[in-house]
């Protein structure tokens, strides 16, 4: 097992040119994520966390600064290389699901193994977990005849369905009842203590963000406060 | 995978796929049944002239166009002087009157026709009088007639003596001396048609004419069915389908441009989606390209069904003045046609959802 932190980032800054103006949303972050971790980010809207999510799964680059992920420098990634990297390192969760609505949920999962080149049936963890989420009688449906629980449970199978190195979510919870979002919180936080996967949450919600191991707060582009 | 998305895509907005597809359709329609209608005619043509039982046709000097409906300007003494050469052993001299579009009576002496090729009656008999005519079976059936009714044409009233199968001479035949009365020809022809004692001896015979007959048009039957194409191509026809498949095209290429740049602005969270997934450019153009594909193939098959469709209507309704035939290479060539269209309609609306921000996509509402 590598013992080296699996999120290394060093001074990390973002700057957004709206027009001609520059508008930072980081201001130099230094985080560092250990293997099996489960952390959640919070801090009120624009605190820049939601930028630090979207670098982290390489949708976007930073402006300055060094971000390693399982061993990929991404401030050294091209447009390809990040997308090649989204493949099979990280996984999203988002608020609004992001099912493929024409899709069925067994195809929404199937497609994220289809992208990663993956062929064949999932391995026989991965139908455990399906098990543990309670989906598969399920997964035939289309997301229009599923519950929003259901959906953000088959939104998480899709996201660990190749076994990526971190999984991002981001206000996983933002769109569920309590009933669901406690089951939500309460796979995730089953899923990192079971298969030691890496979780990176981010929140607004403190009840949320109990169930991480440890909580980084944001504030103006920065972190402020590491408990 | 990749064809499950793009059938899915299809499924999902089916009136906007119906649309897109019938719209392609048409054009593809059009195409295919001009090209079989030409090919209809030229075949029904020079089947028809193979049908008279010559072997060698001479037109008037002022008749170049092989299908035209010129005047009868062939002396009578041509007969005569046709006797004599060795090899030829009937003649016939015909007058044509055009009476509507595409459709030409041809004055005849049933005996000489007798000599050439006998006529195979379906009903009646040949001219008991002088506004006698015959009517082949296609034209029957067009205009609904048979044996004993009557039509009006050159301000006379014909009564139908007899409906012969078609595939002889033209679809109407009315006596000859009527005609070049009518037409008042002073006894000439528009052409003559001369059997010989053996085809073999055709290109013999047309040398030996062409020394005597400088300038007049002097074909072999075989011949005959070149100069129709070659005349039909000259009016035309070529640079007409062309322009049908240049619309086909520019069609293909519109509606498949609006329908998928209007798919990707709809799909835009999609397509956020597939990149989060690590889907690369070329996946996302190509999952466009495939559904304007898939459109485009959709416009031809649906477009192949309209021109058979088309084909039955003309072939019921007007089935002397028209024939259709099936072209099966153009289903092919016209699917090859709308696909290159479709192809590239597909392109700036991939490249636009290959380009997409995958964050501003996934913000997309």
């Amino acid at each position: 097992m590598n013992d080296a932190p699996i999120i290394q980032i060093q001074n990390l800054h973002k700057v957004y040119q709206v027009g001609k103006v520059g508008v930072p949303a980081l201001r130099g972050v230094d985080l560092n994520v250990a293997r099996g971790e489960f952390i959640a980010i919070v801090g009120p809207s624009g605190s820049g966390k939601s930028t630090l999510f979207h670098i982290i799964g390489g949708l976007t680059p930073p402006s300055q600064g060094s971000i390693v992920l399982d061993g990929h420098d991404l401030s050294h990634l091209t447009d390809a290389g990040r997308t090649q990297l989204r493949k099979r390192t990280v996984g999203f969760v988002f608020q609004k699901f992001n099912l493929l609505p024409n899709l069925t949920a067994r195809d929404n999962i199937a497609v994220a193994r289809f992208i990663a080149g993956i062929n064949g049936k999932p391995d026989a963890k991965f139908e455990e977990i399906l098990r543990t989420l309670g989906i598969q009688d399920r997964l035939d449906h289309k997301p229009n005849a599923l519950s929003g629980g259901e959906q953000q449970r088959v939104a998480i199978a899709r996201a660990i369905v190749n076994h990526p190195a971190i999984l991002l979510a981001d206000e996983p919870t933002g769109n569920l009842d309590t009933a669901n979002s406690t089951a939500v919180l309460e796979i995730l936080g089953d899923l990192n203590k079971r298969t030691g996967q890496t979780i990176l949450m981010i929140t607004h919600n403190p009840e949320a963000a109990a169930y991480a191991q440890r909580t980084v707060h944001m504030r103006d582009g920065k972190i402020i406060e590491r408990t | 995978m990749t064809l499950k998305l793009v059938i899915e895509n299809v499924k999902h907005k089916p009136m906007r796929s119906f649309l897109s597809i019938l719209v392609i359709a048409v054009p593809v329609a059009g195409l295919l049944t001009l090209v079989g209608l030409s090919r209809g005619m030229l075949n029904d043509a020079e089947h028809r002239a193979r049908g008279s039982g010559a072997d060698i046709m001479v037109r008037g000097k002022d008749s170049n166009a092989a299908l035209s409906a010129s005047t009868a300007t062939l002396s009578p003494k041509f007969l005569d002087y046709f006797a004599t050469l060795p090899h030829v052993v009937a003649t016939m001299g015909v007058v044509t009157h055009s009476i509507e579009t595409l459709l030409t009576v041809n004055g005849v002496d049933l005996k000489d026709v007798d000599k050439l090729n006998p006529i195979h009656y379906v009903a009646g008999g040949g001219f008991q009088g002088d506004y006698d005519i015959l009517i082949d079976q296609y034209y029957a059936k067009q205009k609904k007639k048979k044996v004993g009714d009557t039509m009006e044409f050159m301000n006379k009233s014909w009564r139908i003596s007899g409906i012969f199968e078609g595939g002889q001479l033209t679809h109407i035949l009315a006596p000859l001396k009527t005609l070049q009365e009518l037409d008042e020809t002073n006894g000439k022809f528009t052409l003559i048609y001369l059997k010989l004692d053996n085809p073999a001896n055709t290109q013999t015979v047309i040398e030996e004419l062409e020394k005597t007959m400088k300038g007049y048009p002097i074909w072999s039957m075989e011949d005959f069915a070149t100069r129709i194409e070659a005349s039909v191509n000259q009016q035309g026809l070529n640079e007409f389908i062309g322009v049908i498949v240049g619309i086909g095209v520019v069609i293909g290429f519109g509606v498949v441009c609006l329908s998928m740049y209007m798919a990707v602005l709809q799909r835009t969270r999609e397509i956020g989606i597939l990149k989060s997934l690590g889907g690369s450019k070329g996946f996302i153009l190509r999952i466009i390209w495939m559904e304007a594909l898939f459109l485009g193939a959709g416009g031809t098959l649906l477009g192949i069904a309209l021109s058979i469709g088309a084909r039955y209507l003309i072939q019921t309704l007007k089935p002397a003045t028209f024939q259709v035939e099936i072209v099966y290479s153009w289903w092919i060539l016209s699917g090859i046609i709308t696909l290159a269209g479709a192809s590239l309609g597909a392109l700036y609306p991939g490249l636009s959802a290959a380009s997409h921000d995958a964050i501003e996509a996934l913000a997309y509402e």
